[in-house]
């Protein structure tokens, strides 16, 4: 184990609580092997992680999954963040809140709740969910959210089978009284990888979401702030991806894996295990999250590239998943020799359009069969 | 600026000190801004019962030496406001 005591702290920590969740949705951004990490962490391993992560510096924490409120001691770990100095974020689909759980969740000190929809209509949103319940109840969630004081953060997923109801979309949260709409283009991770040709927009479609975004914005300047996602496969350079590896997130799996991105779990890499170190060591000194720090790992055409110092190269997991090997140049740039991974990728979803018969839904079942395949 | 205005802090925003940062910083939904020294010293007045006007006599009986300290304080108010940082009635 090397000392690179030059880390900086990790702001930012992401405590996946687990992977059970009611819906099924196929861009999930869960890794494929999730099934694999069953072994959940227990309510004082977990009140040991937020401690430590504060005292390293986090100040910013999500509590996430899979549908974290599927844990009964989410109040408790809730409780113990807040003591702690956290500003701590609710990131749920909203199945398995209820007004009860909104009011006890803001007692025990929770700061915000973000609830993401699969779309603006009952029907896409039970296409997409695998669950025909889920819309009414977010709704009413969204509702309750608003009502006890919490500010709104909505979250919608766009793809090829909802992103022409931006408008729409919009309109709903506006009619909800949000705060703030996410309206993020499926990032291609986890599940939503093995999906990508049934759920990849057109060029055409993303011109036009933007365009109605845009057009919102000028005419409500004092409203709700939309934030508008592209997928990076349209840019020309990749994303900064979590502002470097190792430099201010840190994600705690399930299974207690600690992950400097949600989507490493895949990565040929040695992940450490809060079971088995402290946070300290692990974002200090282990190999996995030295690995890609700096920028000493690069190869060309990074190592040579003036822009490395902005984007470090983008995501080390997309450069794995599409090239096989994780420190190549992420291929969205258009410097990669890769780069045709990512152009072919769009031309499928520029000249077919598929009505997403063929999607595989996530679910623990899908998991185990993936890993079966594998092994 | 009306210096009789009164800010009050975004009620869905909290100001705190971070010790690893070594500064004040505001904190929202999935966000985090860090507060320069003077930025935090201001918002620190931020309460919702004093007006600018209290806020620019108390940080300049505090601070004399610093000159046009007013209209920093008011060119905070307006940035701050803009970022939605802060309300002012």
């Amino acid at each position: 184990m090397e000392t690179r005591p030059s880390a900086s702290p990790p702001l930012w920590l992401l405590a996946e609580l687990t992977y059970r969740c009611p819906l099924q949705c196929p861009y999930c951004s869960n890794p494929v092997e999730m099934a694999a990490a069953d072994r959940e962490l227990a309510t004082e391993d977990w009140q040991r992680v937020l401690r430590e992560a504060r005292q390293l510096g986090a100040a910013q924490l999500g509590f996430s999954g899979g549908e974290p409120l599927v844990r009964q001691d989410l109040e408790l770990l809730v409780a113990e963040a807040r003591r702690l100095g956290f500003y701590s974020n609710l990131i749920t689909s909203g199945v398995g809140l209820t007004h009860e759980r909104v009011v006890g969740l803001r007692e025990a000190g929770l700061d915000h709740i973000q609830i993401s929809f699969q779309s603006a209509e009952d029907e896409v949103s039970a296409l997409l969910s695998g669950s025909s319940k889920a819309f009414a109840h977010k709704l009413a969630m969204a509702e309750a959210v608003k009502s006890a004081g919490y500010p709104m953060v909505l979250n919608f997923v766009l793809h090829r089978h909802n992103i022409d109801q931006v408008d729409r979309i919009i309109q709903l949260a506006s009619d909800l009284g949000a705060d703030y709409v996410e309206l993020a283009n499926t990032q291609y991770h986890g599940w939503a990888l093995l999906n990508r040709d049934e759920l990849m927009p057109s060029r055409e479609q993303l011109i036009h979401a933007e365009q109605v975004t845009n057009a919102w914005r000028q005419e409500n300047p004092d409203g709700m702030r939309l934030y508008f996602v592209v997928p990076d496969y349209y840019e020309e350079r990749p994303k900064p991806c979590m502002n470097g590896w190792g430099q201010m997130f840190l994600a705690v799996a399930p299974d207690g894996m600690a992950l400097p991105c949600h989507s490493a779990r895949g990565l040929p890499l040695q992940f450490p295990n809060v079971r088995d170190f402290d946070l300290e060591t692990i974002w200090r000194h282990s190999d996995a999250f030295n690995a890609y720090r700096g920028y000493d790992w690069m190869q060309e055409p990074c190592r040579s590239c003036p822009e490395k110092e902005r984007d470090f190269g983008g995501c080390r997991c997309q450069a794995f998943a599409l090239t096989g090997d994780p420190t190549q140049a992420d291929p969205v740039c258009t410097k990669s020799e890769q780069r045709g991974l990512i152009d072919t990728a769009l031309a499928a979803a520029n000249c077919h359009a598929t009505g997403g018969t063929s999607l595989m839904y996530r679910s623990l079942q899908a998991s185990r069969d993936i890993l079966a395949s594998q092994s | 600026m009306n210096r009789d205005l009164i800010p009050s802090l975004n009620k869905h925003f909290r100001m705190q000190w971070e010790e690893a940062q070594g500064c004040y910083v505001l904190l929202y939904p999935e966000g985090m801004v860090k507060l320069n020294e003077s930025a935090g010293l201001i918002l620190a007045c931020v309460d919702g019962q004093q007006t600018v006007a209290d806020i620019i006599s108390d940080l300049a009986a505090r601070f004399p030496d610093v000159e046009g300290i007013a209209i920093d304080i008011e060119e905070f108010m307006a940035t701050a406001s803009a970022q939605r940082w802060i309300e002012l009635a």
